[in-house]
């Protein structure tokens, strides 16, 4: 199988604090992967480094067979790697259509831009209806659902999801992950970091289990979720 | 959209402002005295200034604390290459563009070492930069005498193009143009320069993109924006401003020293912009010049208390700082947007109310 992601031996460290030890996963084209933890396990700070957002202290992360080791974050977005940031990360200040077009910025074909759009309205109707809204004062779901849509505008070939059920209610949680089902449905591959690791293994085919910044258990993730000690740890059993 | 009342046509509108703004001095000069048309100078000056910064701040949304260092950075290059000091009497038109190129490249130098830092750190950072450029312009008089110390640089030229001195009055039309009309007509030209260029950055990707930085840095890395290189474009071009408008105060004054370039500026100007309307051209503006005026018409109390009571209570020197603190409180309390803020702004500032 091909590999569109590869993580070798990444390491990142904070002063002389190692967050992340000699971290290697891939990620396959059209693939859902998803990396559970607890809190301070080291998630964020893979999904940091590998967008180009934090210099890692070892190892390397290659895209579509190219380096982007300490690529700037810029760069790696262009290429088709896009990070929707823990928090959502919306312009609160723009509406949700600003929102959405500033998700098409690097790009300068206008037809697949308007095309696109299309399509993110279709997928999100719930913002279509707030097109004009200010993005800051739509619910925190919303604003999940506009950062999705907005990194869909940059038309990207992997997507990284850092906790996207952050701070949701039960019911908003199933529809932005029905919503990243869907997008992985028509080929988009995602990278997906989670707290809710019943979820997360639910949704995704692939899993890797983070402790203290090292990778414990990776396998399939109906393989992971059967597993005692995953069983115990993440699922409250 | 088609208006139901009638309008009138938008070059009416123009020519009307543009009338409105060729007579003013002179309406000024009839109305209110001659010192005022040289404080309505200033209020330009200021609202180069105020443009200039409201790139960093209110595009950006980078708080630049020390912003008068590039205003004292242009001024000294003008005052260096254009007066007795070091004997050099280059135009003005060759000076002031070295003057804003010098600005832009301390903007950068300041820009550069502070990209990682937000907020609070980077208004330390910067406020640093404006007092170590000014106690520099301060003490560089020994061994080599640079700057001339807290004396200043004296004599500096004023603007001349060809034999057209600035300094001297014109007769046009039986009207006489002094010197601080004539300045008046220099200083509203390159205004309305840095307005359009605003203007046009506004609407621009580069624009979209400062908007993007100022909401969520990372964020904006996430969908392709080069935060360093848009961050650092920043600076420099508030620095040009500042480093333009620093230029045009030299040759406007004729003098200057560092003591025209404090803290206290860099607050007023940083004033100017979040009491008009942040990242909003006509509300900084519009800061600029009540900012400018305000403290100057409010010299004038002593005159007010003597109609009123017959008699001055409070010193006008002291009620004057205290009316303009107090505006200022009123205005944020009031019209915490600022006094003409952009539409975001006022719907932000809305919506959250209630």
């Amino acid at each position: 199988m091909k590999t569109l992601l590869s993580v070798n031996q990444l390491s990142v460290a904070y002063g002389g604090i190692h967050a992340v030890r000699e971290l290697s996963l891939t990620v396959a084209p059209g693939e859902m992967v998803c990396l559970i933890g607890a809190n301070g396990a080291g998630k964020t700070s893979t999904l940091k480094a590998v967008s180009g957002l934090l210099e890692p202290h070892g190892g390397s992360v290659h895209f579509e067979g190219r380096s982007i080791t300490r690529r700037p974050a810029h760069e790696v977005a262009r290429l088709g790697l896009t990070l929707v940031p823990e928090g959502r990360g919306v312009f609160p200040l723009m509406s949700v259509a600003e929102n959405l077009m500033m998700g098409a910025y690097a790009r300068c074909d206008r037809a697949g831009i308007a095309h696109d759009l299309d399509r993110v309205y279709t997928l999100l109707p719930r913002l279509t209806e707030r097109r004009t809204q200010l993005a800051g004062l739509l619910s925190g779901g919303e604003q999940q659902m506009l950062a999705l849509g907005r990194a869909m505008m940059a038309r990207p070939r992997l997507l990284l999801l850092d906790e996207p059920s952050m701070g949701l209610a039960p019911l908003m949680v199933q529809a932005v992950f029905d919503i990243i089902r869907r997008i992985a449905a028509d080929g988009v591959a995602v990278l997906l970091v989670e707290q809710n690791a019943h979820l997360a293994l639910k949704t995704c085919a692939h899993g890797y289990v983070l402790e203290n910044g090292a990778v414990t258990l990776a396998g399939p993730a109906a393989e992971l979720s059967t597993n005692p000690a995953v069983r115990r740890a993440y699922l409250g059993e | 959209m088609p208006s139901l009342c009638p309008t009138p046509p938008r070059w009416l509108a123009f020519s009307l402002l543009a009338a409105g703004l060729a007579a003013l001095p002179f309406l000024v000069d009839a109305g209110l005295g001659r010192s005022w048309v040289r404080l309505l100078d200033l209020a330009l000056l200021y609202a180069i200034l105020a443009l200039g910064l409201n790139i960093v701040v209110g595009y950006a949304g980078l708080l630049d604390l020390g912003y008068v260092a590039f205003y004292a950075l242009g001024a000294y290059v003008y005052a260096w290459l254009s007066s007795p000091h070091f004997g050099l009497h280059l135009p003005f038109w060759a000076v002031l563009p070295l003057g804003a190129s010098l600005a832009a490249l301390f903007g950068v130098l300041l820009g550069a070492p502070t990209l990682r830092l937000r907020g609070d750190y980077l208004a330390i950072v910067t406020l640093g930069f404006g007092e170590i450029i000014r106690i520099f312009l301060n003490n560089l008089n020994a061994p080599v005498n640079i700057t001339n110390g807290p004396q200043g640089i004296n004599l500096i030229d004023p603007v001349r193009l060809g034999s057209f001195d600035l300094s001297q009055p014109h007769e046009l039309l039986g009207y006489t143009f002094t010197s601080i009309h004539l300045t008046y007509y220099l200083f509203l030209l390159f205004t309305l320069g840095v307005i359009f260029i605003s203007m046009r950055l506004e609407d621009s990707r580069i624009g979209r993109a400062w908007v993007a930085i100022r909401e969520d840095e990372v964020a904006a890395a996430a969908t392709g924006i080069n935060t360093r290189n848009l961050k650092l474009l920043a600076f420099a071009m508030g620095a040009t401003f500042g480093g333009l408008a620093g230029g045009l105060f030299a040759s406007f004054q004729g003098f200057i020293s560092p003591e025209s370039f404090n803290l206290m500026e860099s607050i007023m100007i940083l004033c100017m912009i979040v009491l008009g309307g942040m990242g909003h051209i006509p509300g900084v503006i519009f800061g600029a010049v009540v900012l400018t005026l305000l403290p100057e018409a409010l010299r004038y109390t002593g005159d007010w208390q003597r109609e009123l009571f017959g008699r001055i209570y409070i010193d006008p020197a002291d009620l004057r700082m205290l009316l303009f603190g107090l505006a200022l409180v009123a205005v944020m309390l009031y019209r915490p947007a600022g006094l003409l803020p952009s539409t975001r702004r006022r719907r932000e500032f809305a919506d959250a109310q209630e």
